[in-house]
């Protein structure tokens, strides 16, 4: 962690919030003490020093460390479009107090060296944790395995060739099958190439408007399948990166109700956006797997409400105006997201999709578990990691407003409600918008 | 007087049927300088039209280039090759080297879909789509408008049908918007793997069967096959094409009996039509090309004037 950050080495009493922490199964309106940087107590507390600051938080939650486990930092290799410093700014900014790194950087993260590097560079920079996910081919080529022991010992958290598919059936199969002897995960970015290829939008009647090669949805289907077959044959353990497709959701929900280990996530944009956003040539609704349809969102929705999709994680992935400022098949795939996950996944709770606890969870709990992390949790004793969030603040999406290094949103100029006010981790304040501590 | 308030014409989408109307009608009054011994008026002099192609393409820009000279406008060619993108330079780079310039208007063809659109929202001059992507292609659809009126007098209930590679055809895309925009009935028809999904949405049928497709029809519209396409996964031959697929006497006979026959240009002949139907009489192929220059005085004319309006 960045040392230059406050630290909440004094008493403080965060009073009346509604604390909603899905690893105590908790939601409920309590005050919590902090001091010397850990939780001293949680109740109604009355009883205090006369030195001890206190915050009101009624109507605020008080939600253990979240995290986000799919973005691009960027870093090595394209740090005019975000680094560990602002990438990590951005997360903390979110509400966020950790996140995991895909690979594709330049160099790739295919070795110790970038693994070791991107930790320490984040241990010295960062606003946020940082746990680098390696690729699973070298050079994410698709070809041979990268050294799994020495990228796991070297803290690498799990494998993923994210941004390229392994294409190859058997290459994933020999990765999923070598991952077990270091009880590694395995993250697919699920997309038959040969099906998508092109493409730049979903194919349906908005490509066919715009006159757009599109990327059927069959092209995630057919991967997922796949690799959920190959999951089930080698009895690894599988997770499927950002879902977006009515049918990834049926795929996934039939092969957790056979009992196969694999868990799924989805991201912000899945749930809030159709393909109609692209309408207009927007590069900043280009993102792959592309936005889908109406009906999609709806199912993305109910994987999210039946347990289907254990995960929200952003896919954040900056890109500068060189990469944007395109004509629409030029331009790159993908849209930043730490600041926005959580107004939008607000939302699920608005509609009634999903309690607070539930939403919670896939931010927390659910891929803690899934990553075999165990953070301090909103115990007595434990060190200070919490994210207060003010469900009712709006706030516009601009330029200025936004702490990363990229500003490649579709929500861009939205004024969205709900978001993150304080952020601490591992006792460092991280993010503070309201100067309340 | 106009009623005419466009800044671009970029769809057929954003076009009303009165707009349509009074584009058909304006190009129709200037048909008659095109058969003038000088066909020249001085009605855009002092204007600039640029004409920046990204893609090839002859008949299109010789037609709006000898449209822009016969309303005596100074023009200007800017083509891929000449052009600096191959420096690497971007899309916005060259726009705004154009509108330094001064231009009026820019007649824009790219390989992208939504260049045009893209280049609109950045310049002032007026932009005019020749042709983006597998987008559209508007003039080319008004000038099938004003070639079908002229015969037919009007589109109401008139079956149009598209046989071709609907899938990759800004021409196709144009037609079924502007032809079922005016109160045809569009018919779409060719090999399953060239009609795009859900092309229902656009306002056309789909009928995979061609003798079903031509039955009775008012109007064929055969599009060109890419000979590159043969082979390649969508189709396995030209030569399967043009026997299942290719307008032929027979299959012509299956339509109305006063049915026109179209095609944007240029024409495999053999492939999408045999010669013989290429060359009848109710084949309006040459009257297409020159309405094409009609339709392109107008469009330049309305733009201007609509601009002096504002
Ligand atoms: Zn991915």
């Amino acid at each position: 962690m960045n040392q230059s950050l406050k630290k909440l080495n004094y008493s403080l009493l965060l009073e009346g919030a509604r604390i909603i922490d899905p690893f105590n199964n908790l939601d409920e309106e309590l005050d919590v003490l902090i001091e010397d940087c850990r939780i001293k107590d949680i109740g109604n507390i009355r009883s205090l020093s006369k030195t001890t600051q206190k915050i009101d938080l009624n109507g605020k939650w008080l939600c253990p460390s979240l995290i986000d486990m799919h973005v691009h930092l960027r870093e090595p290799g394209e740090e005019y479009k975000e680094t560990i410093l602002t990438g990590t700014k951005a997360a903390a900014a979110g509400g966020f107090g950790a996140v995991c790194c895909m690979p594709n950087t330049n160099p790739v993260n295919d070795n110790p060296s970038v693994t070791r590097f991107i930790i320490e560079k984040a241990e010295k920079e960062g606003f946020c944790k940082v746990y680098p996910i390696a690729a699973i081919t070298k050079g994410q080529k698709g070809e041979s395995l990268t050294e799994f022991g020495d990228l796991k010992e070297a803290g690498a958290i799990a494998l993923s060739d994210d941004g390229h598919p392994v294409s190859n059936a058997n290459v994933m199969r020999v990765a999923l099958e070598y991952a077990l002897g270091f009880d590694m995960l395995i993250i697919s970015h699920a997309e038959e190439l040969e099906l998508s290829k092109e493409g730049c939008m979903n194919e349906g009647p908005v490509s066919t408007m715009l006159g757009l090669k599109g990327i059927p949805s069959a092209a995630e289907e057919v991967a997922i399948y796949r690799d959920i077959r190959l999951c089930a044959f080698t009895g690894a353990r599988l997770h499927i990166a950002h879902v977006s497709t009515k049918e990834s959701v049926n795929i996934i929900r039939e092969a957790k109700r056979q009992g196969i280990k694999v868990t799924a996530e989805t991201a912000p944009h899945y749930f809030s956006l159709t393909h109609e956003a692209v309408i207009g040539y927007n590069t900043n609704a280009k993102m792959n797997p592309p936005l889908r349809s109406k009906e999609d969102v709806d199912a993305i929705i109910e994987g999210l409400r039946d347990g289907t999709i254990d995960v929200i994680a952003t896919d954040h992935a900056p890109h500068s105006e060189l990469e944007k400022d395109l004509e629409f098949p030029l331009a790159a795939n993908g849209i930043i997201g730490l600041e926005t996950s959580i107004p939008l996944s607000l939302e699920l709770v608005r509609k009634g999709h999903l309690t607070p606890l539930e939403l919670i969870a896939k931010l927390s709990l659910n891929p803690y578990k899934i990553l075999n992390l165990h953070p301090s949790s909103l115990s007595v004793g434990e060190i200070a990691n919490f994210v207060i969030i003010d469900p009712d603040l709006e706030f516009k999406v601009s330029k200025e407003n936004l702490y990363s290094k990229s500003y490649n949103s579709p929500f861009l100029g939205k004024t969205l409600k709900g978001r993150a006010i304080v952020t601490v981790c591992d006792s460092f304040v991280t993010f503070d918008l309201l100067n309340l501590l | 007087m106009t009623t005419f308030m466009h800044r671009h014409i970029l769809s057929i989408n954003q076009l009303s049927v009165q707009d349509i109307d009074f584009i058909l009608d304006t190009a129709d009054s200037l048909k008659e300088i095109l058969e003038r011994p000088i066909k020249k008026v001085p009605t855009l002099r002092g204007r600039t039209v640029v004409h920046l192609f990204f893609e090839p393409s002859t008949r299109t820009k010789l037609s709006f280039e000898l449209a822009a000279k016969r309303l005596s406008a100074d023009t200007v060619s800017v083509s891929a090759s000449t052009s600096s993108v191959v420096k690497g330079e971007t899309l916005i780079d060259t726009a705004k080297n154009i509108e330094a310039m001064k231009p009026d208007i820019v007649v824009m063809r790219h390989f992208c879909s939504g260049a045009p659109h893209l280049i609109a929202s950045r310049i002032q001059a007026s932009v005019i789509n020749a042709g983006d992507g597998m987008n559209e292609h508007p003039t080319q659809a008004l000038l099938d408008l004003m070639s079908v009126k002229e015969k037919k007098g009007g589109f109401k209930d008139l079956k149009v049908v598209i046989v071709g590679d609907i899938k990759h055809s800004r021409v196709a895309h144009s037609d079924i918007l502007a032809f079922s925009k005016m109160g045809a009935k569009v018919t779409v028809c060719g090999p399953a793997t060239l009609i795009p999904k859900d092309v229902e949405s656009l306002g056309s049928k789909v009928e995979l069967n061609i003798d079903k497709a031509l039955d009775k029809a008012d109007v064929i519209i055969a599009l060109r096959i890419q000979k590159e396409r043969q082979g390649k996964v969508l189709i396995p031959s030209i030569r399967e094409y043009a026997l299942r697929y290719g307008i032929n006497e027979r299959r012509v006979r299956l339509a109305s009996k006063d049915v026109l026959i179209m095609h944007p240009g240029p024409i495999n002949r053999g492939v999408e039509m045999t010669p013989d139907v290429a060359d009848a009489t109710n084949s309006i192929i040459l009257e297409q090309v020159t309405n094409g220059v009609a339709i392109r005085m107008a469009l330049l004319m309305l733009l201007l004037s609509a601009e002096q309006d504002q």
